[in-house]
Order: C-alpha cells, then structure tokens, then sequence
C-alpha cells in the first residue's frame, strides 16, 4: 500500500479506523498470529480469512527463541515458527503480500533482540515500507521505549505501550501520553493465555480516569463471545491471542476459525 | 543499527574509560552502555519499589548488620584465604591463593547473595521466594534462607540440570522448597531463568525473585555484586596480612559473573590484573560452548543489554558446558562494560581442561572443586608461565565439589 494511503490527515490507519470506532461505540476487534505459523506461508492467508471473519486489525508476532512474557500456547507457536525458519526478511515479505490486497491495519509485536540484530533503526523503515501501522515491543517499558519514539513516529508508525494492573496511576498517564493507536491493558496479571482471576473492571475503570488520550484494547485471557464482551463493557474493545492459536494448533480449518471469529464479532457488535 | 537508536548509546560518552567504574551503575541501571531494564510493564512497578528500597537498605545501618551477622553466624564468613604450597610449587613460580568460598555454609559463594536478598524480601513484605538454578547451588542457597526466614520457596530448574545435579535437588526438596523441572528450551539455566520471570510475572504482588547472579533487569546486577563484593573485601584484608601487600592477579570463572565481580569489583582500583574464565566447552571451533564474552555479541535477553550468544538472525543460542552453573548463553552487563575497557580480560577453557584442573586441585591441595571454579584452576596453566616469582595469584574458589561428583566418576578424573 502506498504511504499516502497509512496517512489519514496526519495520522496512521490503525488510529484512524480505532478513533472512528470508538466515536460510534463500535468496539474494535484485534486478533494476533504468530508469524510463519502454523507453516512459514501460512500467515498471508490466514490474515485475510481472519479480516474476512471481522476483524478490524491483525497483530503479528514474530517468532524469538526466549518469549518471557508468554504463556505455553505462544511459546509452542513461536518454537514452531522458527523451525519453519521465518525471518524479519520473510515476515515483511509476508506483509506486502497482504498489502497487495488488503488495507486491514498490521501490527508487528517483536522481543526486541531480534531487531537490534537485523538493525533497530533499518527495521522500523523497512516495516514502514513493508506496509506495517505499528508496532509492539513487550520488553520495552515506557522508559526504553523512549530512545525509539522520535524513529517510530518519524515513519508514520504507531509505537503501541502497555499498561498493566501493576501500574501505578500517575504511570497510567505517562504512558497513555506516549502511546500511539491505542493503549494495550493487559487485563491479567500474568503471560498471555493466563485465564485472570476475576474481572478486570476495576482495573479498566481505573485506566479510563488516568489514561484519556487513546482508545482502550484488553488484551491477556480473552478466550470466547463472552469473555470479550465483559472486557469490551469497559474499554473501546480486544484482542485475542492464544485462543486463536490453540484453535490453529488444533488443526481448526480456515470455516471453523470463521465462525468462531464471527461468533466474538457478532457478540462484540451487539454490544 | 545507527548509533543513534543503538541501546544505551546516549550512556556510552557518559560512560567512557575516562569514568571510574565505580560509579556504575548510572540512575537508570546502566554500566555504560550495558545492563538497563527489558522486562514486561507489569514487572517495571515492582522493580521501582525494589531500587527505592534497596537504595536505603544500602545507607540503613540495621540492615547492614543484619546482614553482617548473618553471614558471620550462619554462613561462616569470613571464609578462609589458604596459600596453594603445593600447587605453586607445581607450576614453578608466583604464589596461588585459594578464597575459600567453597567453605560457605551451603558449599558456595551463592548464600552471600540470598542472605542480602531474602532481608530485602522481608522488609518488602513478600511471603514468597522464587528463584533459577543452573547447577543448584544458588537453589540450594535460596532455599536454605527461605527456610530459615519462614517463606514459601519455588525452584525452576531444567530437566537436563535436574539429571546432573540431583543431589542439590534433593537438598532443595529437604530443605522445604519446591523444584520446579523446566523442560522448554534447552532444559538448562536458559529456560529455567525465562520460567522463573513467567511466574514473577504471574506472581509479583506476593512474590520476591531472588536472582542468582549479577543478571536480570536493574537493579539486580547492582545489587547482587554488592552483596558478593564481601570476597573481595575479605581478600584484600588477608592478602595484606599473609603477604604485606595488594595481589598481582586476580582469576575466577564467569558464567553469569556473581563469583568473579564479587572478587573483582574492590580490586578495580588497584593495578591487580584480572582474569574471568568463560566455558569453552567441547571447544570454541566446535560451537558447542558457553564463552559469550569471548565469542557472543550485545543483545537482550532476561532483562538487560549484555554480551550474548545468538544466530545472526538475533535468535539466542544454546550455550553447552560440562558445568551447570557455566551453561547460559548471557553475561552480566557489568562484565560487559568490564570487557569493553579492557579492565578485565576475559577467557575461556574447555570442559576437558577443567576436568584435569579439578584432579590436580584435588590431588595436590586436598579440596575437590566445584566444576564452575575448576574452569577458573584450570587457566593456571596458562597464567603461572608468565608471572614472575613473588607475584602473587587469587583464584576465587567459588564453591566445592560434592554436587560433581557423578561427572568426575564417569571422567575418570
């Protein structure tokens, strides 16, 4: 896609597509892939049957050796990922393919190795070419974050944070006011997959008084229609990771992933 | 990668030779350009409160001697300096002294650590302890103060480790604490580190993590080395005493580098040279190694910008060394910064080496060395032809040998 069409009056497609959602109380639904997973060609396709299903964004992991922020179902996944041998260089490749037919706003979510080795500021220029809206880098708090942020921002590139229930409230803020696209809240104290104990309302109620810049996603234990709509009752929607993944561990078909997709869509927009 | 967006770069001109070591690190957790905190925001709070605690743990004069007399009345310190005679005279010139950390209750410089750890555990109020192992020695060591503390205690170590170090599991299990076996990964350090932040992660509200060496986010590094630095202070007073004077050299092996900065970290101001020995395993050409200074490149992995042993794609390698404690493919940054200025020079030899170092050690010396500190003996051979005849050696015995007995028998050693 052309980088005049990434900007919408100065701002990315992923922030253009979410402000406008949560301006009609649409809520928005991200989904995540592992790059190069269930096989290394298997990514583009997928991407446009889940965007088909309803999705309105699609996060992409790529795969590292060492996930420490995640749970069993996306360490598995990323494993596999890199015994198909996916690169840097074959997940861009992967996104100009979906680029060819597709606007549905990409996520790129990296450990941050990987690209300090194929070059940190080459990788952002190369994402932004590719066709890529933004990015999220897990082991990069507010404070590391910071020396990317004029790089990221530079390219048109959404430098996505999160925000956890550990964080304090003025923290809530800082990091509300350095984030672009939307602000991650990671619903659980925990790795991806984990299941929360209880619902996270008080923790989104406390985000939604401190963090008033970005559209808010959950994202961390959201595994089916109801799940999704509790989290998305208070925030603008959510993203779902390791319930999609099991389901392609599974051996799920590109119907059955459909109908589930649908099925949190449906349960989301009914909201 | 530009300099500009290069991790840590802003600190290097800060952080250049011409600053005295000694004030590392800065604010924000860097050795220069090394070290930092690469962990997930829900782990960052909790962090916070560690430094802001620590940071007057460091000035109270109650947790000091606290600290002090624990390790006096439980761990034993101060642990002996013993003048090597035989060994000396084995290699024909220089004097090599042993710090004996090997004497340590628990069998190894390691209790030094999670005596200083588990105070802080205390006043942060925790209930509970977690904590990695390589070669079970630190696992003992968290264990053996969890239960003298009163604190429930998790251990994640990797099935590999398991098999070859059962006996510090089975200390583990006696002294009350749970052994978690990791089979992910590489089943070593690696993944038994990457499972112990999984379940901080998971846990951080009641939980404190214990890391076993000068590893991990800030301010761990900091204040690991602090609370290891005892050996170097202990060795300086009784090489003064034994000797009338500073030591010429300095040796000990570096894994992730708790032994070897506790010796090290007095010393950087004197004109002592020092020596860190990394495991080269099967051999340097072979692949098959855990020599990340010597042959890894910066990167990030559990926590920090540190060497590290990777595949050109950025993908962290698998380290191999016939020492649990040696088999981790990252380094502490302080090490890093150490490397880069060329303060410490930094080495490796070969699981057989170590091997043959521990044998000698023993037959000569009468003390069976752990296999982590055999690597350290093991570069005498290389260092003592070239000392002159009143030097004197330090090696940093870190622990001793019971825990490698199985290795040794299959050996032959």
């Amino acid at each position: 896609m052309q980088p005049a069409m990434r900007e919408v009056q100065g701002v990315s497609r992923l922030t253009a597509l979410l402000s406008s959602h949560s301006e009609k109380r649409k809520k928005s639904l991200g989904l995540f892939l592992t790059a190069g997973y269930p096989r290394a060609d298997s990514t583009p396709g997928l991407v446009r049957s889940l965007e088909q299903a309803g999705a309105d964004f699609i996060e992409i992991g790529m795969p590292f050796s060492d996930p420490l922020a995640d749970g069993p179902v996306i360490q598995e996944s990323s494993a596999a990922a890199l015994r198909n041998g996916v690169t840097i260089p074959q997940i861009f490749e992967g996104v100009r393919k979906i680029r060819a037919g597709s606007a549905v706003p990409l996520v790129l979510m990296g450990y941050v190795n990987p690209i300090l080795a194929y070059g940190a500021g080459r990788f952002f220029s190369d994402a932004a070419d590719a066709g890529v809206d933004g990015v999220i880098l897990p082991e990069l708090p507010l404070e590391e974050s910071a020396r990317f942020r004029a790089d990221i921002g530079g390219l048109g590139l959404d430098q996505i944070l999160l925000v956890a229930p550990t964080t304090p409230d003025d923290r809530l803020a800082a990091i509300d006011a350095a984030s672009r696209g939307f602000l991650y809240c990671v619903s659980t104290t925990g790795v991806t997959g984990s299941a929360g104990k209880g619902t996270p309302d008080a923790f989104l109620a406390r985000v939604r008084k401190h963090a008033r810049r970005n559209p808010l996603l959950v994202g961390f234990g959201i595994s089916d229609p109801d799940g999704a709509r509790r989290a998305a009752g208070m925030s603008d929607g959510v993203i779902i990771g390791s319930a999609l993944i099991r389901r392609i561990a599974q051996g799920d078909n590109a119907l059955s992933l459909s109908t589930w997709v649908r099925s949190i869509r449906d349960a989301l927009d009914a909201m | 990668m530009s300099a500009r967006i290069q991790p840590g770069t802003q600190r290097t001109q800060e952080g250049s030779a011409s600053v005295p070591p000694r004030i590392w690190p800065d604010s924000r957790g860097y050795f220069g350009s090394y070290g930092g905190q690469f962990v997930p925001e829900t782990l960052v709070p909790a962090l916070r409160e560690l430094e802001s605690m620590y940071a007057s743990a460091r000035e109270d004069a109650s947790f000091r001697s606290e600290y002090l007399s624990l390790l006096a009345e439980f761990a034993g310190r101060p642990t002996p300096l013993t003048f090597a005679r035989r060994l000396s005279a084995h290699y024909g010139r220089g004097k090599v002294y042993l710090k004996r950390e090997d004497l340590c209750h628990t069998g190894a410089h390691k209790i030094n650590n999670t005596i200083g750890q588990i105070l802080l555990a205390l006043r942060l109020g925790k209930k509970r302890i977690i904590a990695e192992t390589g070669a079970g020695q630190h696992g003992v060591a968290t264990a053996t103060v969890a239960a003298k503390m009163g604190l429930e205690c998790c251990v994640y170590m990797g099935e590999e480790d398991v098999a070859r170090q059962h006996l510090n599991v089975r200390r583990m299990e006696m002294l009350g604490a749970t052994v978690m076996t990791v089979r992910s990964g590489s089943r070593t350090l690696k993944d038994a580190t990457s499972e112990a932040i999984r379940d901080w992660v998971s846990s951080v509200e009641n939980t404190f993590y214990i890391i076993g060496s000068v590893v991990g986010p800030h301010p761990y590094p900091l204040m690991v080395r602090d609370f290891q630095s005892v050996i170097g202070r202990e060795t300086a007073a009784q090489i003064e005493k034994a000797e009338g004077k500073a030591p010429d050299h300095l040796l000990a092996c570096v894994g992730g580098g708790s032994n070897a900065i506790g010796l090290f970290h007095p010393f950087l101001d004197s004109s002592a040279t020092m020596t860190g020995v990394e495991a080269a395993g099967e051999g340097l050409d072979t692949g098959r190694h855990a020599a990340t200074l010597t042959q890894g490149r910066p990167g990030v992995l559990h926590g920090s910008f540190s060497y590290l042993l990777q595949d050109s794609g950025g993908q962290v390698l698998l380290a191999h060394s016939i020492s649990a404690g040696l088999d981790y493919p990252g380094v502490g940054p302080e090490h890093s910064a150490l490397k880069d200025s060329g303060r410490v020079r930094y080495v490796s030899v070969t699981d057989t080496e170590a091997l043959e170092a521990a044998r000698l050690l023993s037959r000569l010396e009468g003390i069976i060395p752990a296999l982590e500190s055999a690597h350290a003996l093991a570069y005498l051979k290389s260092l003592m032809p070239g000392t002159r005849a009143g030097d004197v050696v330090v090696v940093n015995l870190s622990g001793r040998g019971d825990k490698d007995m199985e290795t040794y028998a299959a050996s032959n050693a």
